[in-house]
């Protein structure tokens, strides 16, 4: 595990080394602010649409530092050939794998706090309410679900040789699952066979990201979530990024370095 | 003396876009072993299979056949790494690290507990006179001072073997002197050193024993003074002999 943390500190302390990453998190900080703190006449539609508004900007900018950030993790080892000295070491690309992963997911969990810390100040301070337990779930959902998009990401980046495909390939993805995905079974019922077949297998086959949104729940103040079900969202999670890491290792392990 | 890195018979292919040529032999049937407290130089010229031999050494690519050992352990067992030192044939670490930072990661990697690693870290940056930039970004070192926090990360664990790659390649002299000076050391200190090198005069001081390689064959292996005493000439000239640039 030693190997595992040390890697995970490394891909942490670049993060925050780096200042593009500053510049998205600044700029989703300040339209959050500037957001909740506009009195649109109080008229709570309008306020509930703003709420709506400022969470999904906090769910496209996790989205994008994560996929950017995990992205680009091991292809910039390899091009930097960072990986050599590291590989010279007693560390198994199985560990490099999981390094990368905690590393990225833990940094993720970390910008995606600081959004719902803002968001929850600034609508807090401005209704007098305070749902801490809503926003909580809320945001363990939401990390919990980027541990799924760092592990796809993770074997995109192996698969994809650019960095910069494998974002915009994941971001297609990831994007067409969330808004899409929950609505594929009904389009697989208007299509004929072997359409049909396809579509449900592909159903079947996506992590249903979606599962794990609960924006219009916080925004509409419908109230937490049952526990247990959060508690099997998890297992549901874990399964899949268990798979993704598996399929990263899988590719990683033969891949020519030189 | 145990044998401390054996090769054996090893041969390594790569796929070729040229029609008619199917893959290119890198490495051809190297058999080769390093005894413990040697310095062993492993010369030849530009393409001729160094690199390709160190890293299957270091496992970063599997032969096309044959063995290589370190420790008596198979290479692509990570357990392999754990005794040996590495230094690249050019800097490549996090640029986003201080020095101190970087060799306490790899410290980590390695097990070593926190107070020794600490001290090991101190010990080492005093040795490759970092001391004074331990706490500056790696990314605004000279190139010297790069290839410095290179040799004191490949010492991190105290290793039992030392496989260097071109050391010395682009630093100017002091530099050169400074990690002659620092292999002279570990062999005085009786660790194993296992070095490619284009610097002749160089080998022929600090090294041993040599092993030529030319075209990915084994052209010529022994001690220097063998080679030197059988060609009546020096290490530079037995060199061109060996790989047929001069009679």
């Amino acid at each position: 595990m030693n190997t595992i943390w040390a890697l995970t500190g490394v891909v942490i302390r670049e993060l925050y080394r780096r200042k593009d990453f500053y510049v998205l998190f600044v700029l989703t900080a300040v339209i959050t602010v500037a957001a909740g703190s506009v009195r649109f006449f109080q008229d709570p539609n309008i306020v509930r649409y703003v709420k709506d508004l400022c969470m999904l900007l906090i769910w496209m900018s996790a989205l994008l530092i994560t996929i950017a950030m995990a992205a680009r993790q091991i292809p910039a080892e390899r091009e930097s050939r960072t990986i050599f000295p590291l590989l010279a070491k007693p560390v198994t690309r199985g560990q490099i794998i999981l390094g990368k992963f905690f590393g990225c997911w833990l940094a993720s969990g970390t910008a995606l706090a600081v959004f719902y810390l803002f968001f929850a100040i600034i609508t807090g301070s401005r209704e007098q309410y305070w749902p801490v337990l809503i926003y909580l779930q809320a945001f363990l959902l939401q990390w919990i679900m980027l541990g799924i998009v760092t592990a796809m990401t993770l074997l995109g980046s192996i698969v994809f040789a650019a960095p910069s495909s494998t974002v915009t390939i994941l971001f297609i993805v990831v994007a067409g699952i969330l808004f899409l995905g929950r609505h594929l079974n009904t389009v697989a019922l208007h299509n004929a066979e072997p359409l049909r077949g396809i579509i449900y297998t592909i159903y079947f086959i996506i992590p249903h990201l979606e599962l794990f949104d609960v924006r219009e729940r916080m925004v509409n103040d419908w109230g937490l979530v049952n526990w247990l079900d959060c508690g099997l969202a998890a297992l549901y999670a874990a399964a899949y990024t268990g798979l993704f890491l598996l399929l990263s290792w899988l590719a990683f392990r033969r891949k020519s370095l030189t | 003396m145990p044998t401390i890195l054996s090769i054996q018979n090893l041969r390594v292919e790569f796929p070729t876009r040229l029609s008619g040529q199917p893959v290119k032999i890198a490495v051809k049937n190297l058999t080769l072993s390093v005894n413990a407290g040697e310095v062993f130089g492993f010369i030849g010229p530009n393409g001729a299979g160094k690199t390709t031999a160190i890293n299957v050494l270091l496992s970063f690519i599997p032969p096309t056949s044959g063995t290589a050992c370190l420790f008596g352990i198979d290479v692509r067992q990570p357990i392999a790494r754990q005794r040996i030192g590495y230094l690249p044939e050019m800097t490549y670490y996090y640029k986003f690290l201080t020095a101190e930072e970087l060799l306490r990661f790899y410290a980590r990697i390695f097990g070593i507990p926190n107070l020794e690693a600490e001290k090991r870290i101190d010990q080492l940056l005093k040795l490759v006179d970092l001391e004074p930039a331990r706490r500056r970004l790696i990314k605004t070192y000279s190139k010297g001072m790069q290839q410095r926090v290179g040799i004191a990360q490949a010492l991190i664990n105290n290793p039992d073997l030392l496989i260097l790659d071109e050391p010395t390649s682009g630093l100017d002299p002091l530099g050169r002197m400074k990690v002659r000076e620092i292999i002279q050391r570990l062999k005085n200190d009786g660790k194993t050193v296992f070095f490619s090198s284009h610097e002749l005069g160089e080998v022929e001081t600090i090294c041993d024993r040599v092993a030529v390689l030319h075209e990915g064959e084994l052209r010529a292996e022994g001690s220097v003074k063998d080679l030197v005493a059988k060609h009546q000439c020096n290490l530079e000239q037995v060199f061109l002999r060996v790989i047929g640039f001069q009679n």
